[in-house]
Parts: structure tokens; C-alpha cells; sequence
């Protein structure tokens, strides 16, 4: 019995528990996981760790650089912009996860439907989608904004809806995959109900692919996000959120760089973090796996 | 006749597959691959039938559809009496407690998310109300009639080998105590120093449950040794059925005669004649009118390829369809 020898019990087919400790034994792993834990962090304790009120002005420190006492200098109006970074993660925490959350919801639903039961049903699903990815992204959600009212809902919602089809497309692709294999004929065979398959064999198997992309999808929502805000069509003011701050810091670009140096470095490492660790989790997860 | 078809436990009655062919944009059906024609025969309680043919002759898909994994395009399947195209989806559900399916590659047919115990359990979750202690019971049973030992439970399927991965199979099909199984090359996918070990088993479980078996085969040694009867198909239908040591010691139909002629001897003194079929196996979606084998058969006649020989009654129990057999 060669398999006893392993130190670690099933390596390939692992519970969450080891999927963790496989993540962390991957460099690019540890790397994506660290920095999304630091985000969480920062998001979680924003008020402990940020000094000042995202929101109070001081006429006396307008524009002054990193300092012992501003670490990140301040803005415009005077404000910390450490503070507001700290308290920007949480913004983009939430978009992200509400809207992923409701991108996987339904995309995942409709996938299932799709592939599970296909004929006319997955026609018309599909061809939705099909309309809904055709739109560039941004351009779509900065539509739904506009129609529902710019609110932090309604973006969370926006970049949600657009997220949707890719969801179904992940799921629905994987589902087909799944059924046609010879175990899902296996369990037909023995006489299983067809939820049953649905819930104890099509299930699990396609949870691989769909958390990748829920975790790649996360980097694309906390992005838009800050497009949308840049472009003064997302998070409105006060609420600091980093594509808000980008857009703010242009004007005085040259004369305060570090207005835009942080916000723009954080947005770059939240995205990277993310996209490192969705790369690695489908390695860990399933190695054949390209999305 | 109507005294064989009392003792039968399983009755196929003119059974037919079509898969439709598709094409273009909006899928319209162009045609049909006749994939099972006409296909008839019985299967009595613990006899173990065999059907062979070569690669794409239907033989699979036969026994799928006789299951309804496949639907049946046409015909009757009889079970125990009962007609299994009539019986709703759930009633054929619940049937399929009592005839199982073999499938023919362990290394695609276990779920990889599943460890043995979930495999073997499952089965019996979906057909019996038993006790966590009796379900245990059960499983363990199992295993130890299949020679695994019950500290393998905890292990998923890619952690055995092929031939550990097919007896896992074999319980998880046989743990209801099914009286008819269908078991579609079970051996093929495995090497072929384990497939002797597979047959045995398989042949000891046949005897000690009391099963009738169903074996999809395309090794004439292996069919010979497990199997009581043997069906030959050729291009969707049955070209020759009998008692097995019959059809092997006096082959009827060209067909059948080809097949056993290629058959390698464990006599180096033995001489046979070898029968070598030329062509290939016509396009099942588009079937040669007459026999299906006469584009292929040395005594082919004019008749052959205009009328459809009839399975006819050559020696007791033994048939052929082929018009030069009158």
C-alpha cells in the first residue's frame, strides 16, 4: 500500500482545512493569501488603526507630504489620507463581496439551470448572458448606476449584475462537464433522484472552478469599483474610496504626488493579492483547471 | 416457446436504438444511426448471457438502453414480468435496486469526491431504511466478499488501482443484492494481468449471489469462459445467439465463423482457416439494405443483399440469421 506512506492524507482531494495549508505551501500562494489577509485586516480594524476622521477637514494642513504625523501626507482639504485609504479598503472590501455575492448567487443559479437542464431553458439563459457580456463592463455598470442613482448599493448591485454571465458561463460550462462523465451515469444507474445527483455528484465537482473565479472575480469587482468612483459614478463623497481619492488627487498631481502614489499602490496590491490567490487556489484546487 | 419465456428473467423484444443526427443552425434531424436494430433475446435466472461484436456494433448501447440509461427508441424490454418501457421514471427508479449496471472504466465511473464508504453506502441510502449498525454491516459484508479489508473506507478512488478501483465498482453495483446485472467490458480498461483476477471474482459472485448477468464483451476467450450463452452482434443487430459451447464448437453464421477463426490457439499443432473479412463496417447511419453483412460476407448472393435474414432455428437453442443456413 504505497499511499500509507504519505505524510499528508489525501493531497489531491483535500477538505478546506487543507487546502489552506496547500495554499501556504505555494510561494504564490502564501504571497496572494498574506496580502488578502492584510486588506481584511485593514478593513476590519479600520478604526483602530486610522488616526484622524475620514471626513475632517484642516485648513492648516492642506497638501502637506508624508509625515511623522500625516504617514501618507494630506490632502485638498486637509484630510489624512492614511486614515481614508484605511477606511477606502473597507469600501472596497464590501463592493467586492456584496457584489461578487450577488454576481455568484444568481450566475451560479442560472449556470446550474442552464447545464442541468438544458434544452430551451439554456437557450434563453444563455442568450441573455450572451447580451450582458457584450456590453464593456464599466460602460454597463456605469449604465445601471446612472439609471438607479448613484449610492453605494446601487454600484455594489451595477457591478454585480455584471458579473453575472460569467458566473453562468463558469458554471454551466462545468456542469455539462460533469454530467457527461461516466459517474454521474453511474449514479443514474443506481438508482439515485435526480436532485440527489444534482446535490451529491454535479455539486462538489463543480465548486472548484466556481470558487476560483469568485475569487478572481473579486479583483474585477473591487476594480470597477474604483473606475466607477473615479469617475464620480460610484462611492460619492465623503465616503473616501480609492478611485474617488485618484480622481480628487488629479488636479494636484504635480504639486502632492503621494496623493495619488498611495491610493493607486493600494489598488494595485488588493488586485494582485487577489488575482495571485485565485491563480494559486486553482492550482491547489485543480491543476487541469484553465479559466 | 411460451414455457421459455416463463422461466426468463429478462425478455428483450425487438429492441431499438436511433440516435438522431443533427445539423446546421437550427439542429434539424437529417437522419438516424441505427445504433441497435431488432435486437431480441432472453435471459434466464442466473445465466450469465454474453454479447459480442466488435467496437461500435451496439453492443454497449444494447445494454444501456435494456437499463434505460439510454431510452429505447422502440421495442420492449420485460423484466420479471414487468414491461420496463412502460414503468414511469420513478417506478424505474426504484427498480434499478434490483438490476445494476457494471460500467466499463473504473477510473471515470467512481465520483472522485467520494471516499469507498460514501460509494458503497450510497446504494443502499437510496433503497433501504436501514441502521447506521446495519449499513455498516452491510458495507463491510461487501467488502470482504469483493477482498478488501474495512480500513480502507476512508480512502477516495484515486489512492487504489485499476483493479482494486473495479472491484470497488463491482460492490457498489452488486451491494443491493440486484438479480440481474449488466456488465459493459468490465475487464477491457484493465491490465491484463489483474483482468483474470476481475473475471474470477466476478464469476464467484455470479454463483454466490445467484445473479443473471448481462456481459458486454469483445473477447471471444473471456466470453467463452464466463458466459452460458453468447448473443454475436454485428452493426446494431444479433447475427448469431445460443448456448456458447454450441455457437463455439459450430459457429453457424459467416460472421460468427470469422470471428472464431481469428481467435488465437493454444495449439501450435491445431490448423485453422483464417477468415479474413475485407472492408470495413458500413456507416450504421446509413445501413446496407438486406443483411447487414453482406458487404462483407464471402457468400454473399443476390438474396442476401435484398431480403433481411430472420434469426431462425438452426439446432436446438442455437440460431443464425443467415439465408444460407436452410
Amino acid at each position: 500500500m504505497k499511499t500509507k506512506s504519505k505524510p499528508v492524507k489525501n493531497r489531491s482531494l483535500p477538505g478546506n482545512e487543507s487546502v489552506l495549508r496547500q495554499l501556504w505551501h505555494d510561494p504564490m500562494g502564501r504571497a496572494g493569501m498574506i496580502g488578502v489577509c492584510l486588506v481584511i485586516l485593514m478593513a476590519v480594524f479600520a478604526p483602530v488603526i486610522a488616526q484622524y476622521d475620514v471626513a475632517k477637514m484642516n485648513a492648516r494642513a492642506k497638501l502637506t507630504g508624508p509625515s511623522a504625523q500625516f504617514w501618507f501626507g494630506t490632502d485638498h482639504f486637509g484630510r489624512d489620507v492614511f486614515s481614508r485609504i484605511v477606511y477606502g479598503a473597507r469600501v472596497s472590501l464590501e463592493v467586492g463581496i456584496v457584489a461578487v455575492g450577488i454576481a455568484a448567487g444568481f450566475g451560479y443559479l442560472l449556470g446550474m439551470i442552464a447545464g442541468f437542464f438544458e434544452g430551451r431553458v439554456e437557450t434563453i439563459i444563455m442568450m441573455v448572458m450572451d447580451v450582458i457580456f457584450a456590453f464593456p463592463s464599466i460602460l454597463l455598470a456605469l449604465f445601471i448606476v446612472s439609471a438607479l442613482g448613484p449610492s453605494i448599493i446601487n454600484t455594489m448591485i451595477a457591478i454585480g449584475i455584471v458579473n453575472i454571465p460569467v458566473f453562468t458561463r463558469t458554471v454551466r460550462a462545468s456542469v455539462k462537464t460533469v454530467k457527461s462523465t461516466d459517474y454521474i451515469a453511474n449514479a443514474r444507474s443506481i438508482g439515485l433522484k435526480k436532485m440527489s445527483i444534482l446535490f451529491k455528484h454535479v455539486t462538489p465537482n463543480v465548486l472548484a472552478p466556481f470558487t476560483v473565479q469568485a475569487t478572481l472575480a473579486l479583483s474585477g469587482a473591487i476594480l470597477t469599483e474604483a473606475s466607477m468612483s473615479f469617475l464620480g459614478l460610484g462611492i460619492q463623497p465623503p465616503n473616501p474610496s480609492w478611485g474617488s481619492m485618484l480622481s480628487d488627487a488629479r488636479k494636484y498631481m504635480e504639486r502632492a504626488p503621494w496623493l495619488v502614489l498611495f491610493p493607486a499602490l493600494f489598488i494595485i496590491m488588493t488586485i494582485l493579492s487577489f488575482n495571485i490567490l485565485g491563480d494559486a487556489l486553482r492550482d491547489v484546487l485543480d491543476p487541469k483547471l484553465k479559466l | 416457446m411460451s414455457e421459455k419465456k416463463q422461466d426468463a428473467l429478462l425478455n428483450v423484444r425487438d429492441l431499438r436504438v436511433y440516435f438522431p443526427i443533427r445539423k446546421g443552425l437550427m439542429k434539424r434531424v437529417v437522419g438516424h444511426v441505427h445504433a441497435v436494430e431488432n435486437v431480441s433475446f432472453s435471459v434466464r435466472a442466473r445465466e450469465v448471457f454474453a454479447l459480442v461484436g466488435e467496437s461500435g456494433c451496439g453492443k454497449s448501447t444494447t445494454g444501456s438502453a435494456i437499463l434505460r440509461l439510454i431510452e429505447p427508441t422502440g421495442g420492449q424490454v420485460f423484466f420479471k414480468g414487468d414491461d420496463l418501457g412502460k414503468l414511469t421514471d420513478e417506478e424505474m427508479r426504484l427498480k434499478r435496486r434490483d438490476m445494476q449496471f457494471i460500467f466499463q472504466n473504473p477510473y471515470s465511473s467512481l465520483n472522485p469526491r467520494m471516499n469507498v464508504w460514501k460509494l458503497l453506502s450510497e446504494p443502499l441510502k437510496v433503497h433501504f431504511n436501514l441502521t447506521p449498525q446495519e449499513l455498516r454491516e452491510r458495507v463491510e459484508d461487501m467488502l470482504r466478499l469483493i477482498g478488501m479489508t474495512p480500513d480502507q473506507l476512508e480512502r477516495y478512488p484515486h489512492q487504489f488501482s485499476g483493479g482494486q478501483k473495479q472491484r470497488i465498482s463491482i460492490a457498489r453495483a452488486l451491494i443491493t443484492h440486484p438479480s440481474f446485472v449488466v456488465a459493459d467490458e468490465p475487464v477491457s480498461a484493465l491490465d491484463v494481468s489483474i483482468q483474470a483476477q476481475i473475471l474470477n471474482l466476478m464469476m464467484e459472485l455470479q454463483q454466490e449471489m445467484e445473479l443473471s448477468m448481462i456481459f458486454i464483451s469483445h473477447d471471444l476467450n473471456v466470453v467463452r469462459h464466463i458466459s452460458n450463452s453468447v448473443g454475436v452482434m454485428y452493426l446494431g443487430s444479433i447475427m448469431e445467439t445460443g448456448d456458447t459451447e454450441e455457437v463455439y464448437r459450430h459457429p453457424a453464421h459467416p460472421y460468427t465463423q470469422a470471428l472464431l477463426s481469428a481467435v488465437p490457439s493454444h495449439d501450435p499443432l491445431h490448423k485453422s482457416r483464417h477468415i479474413v473479412l475485407e472492408g470495413d463496417v458500413p456507416n450504421p447511419a446509413s445501413p446496407p439494405s438486406g443483411c447487414p453483412f453482406h458487404t462483407r460476407c464471402g457468400r454473399c448472393t443476390k438474396e442476401c443483399t435484398e431480403t433481411r435474414p430472420q434469426l431462425t432455428e438452426i439446432a436446438p437453442r442455437h440460431f443464425a440469421a443467415c439465408h444460407h443456413l436452410k
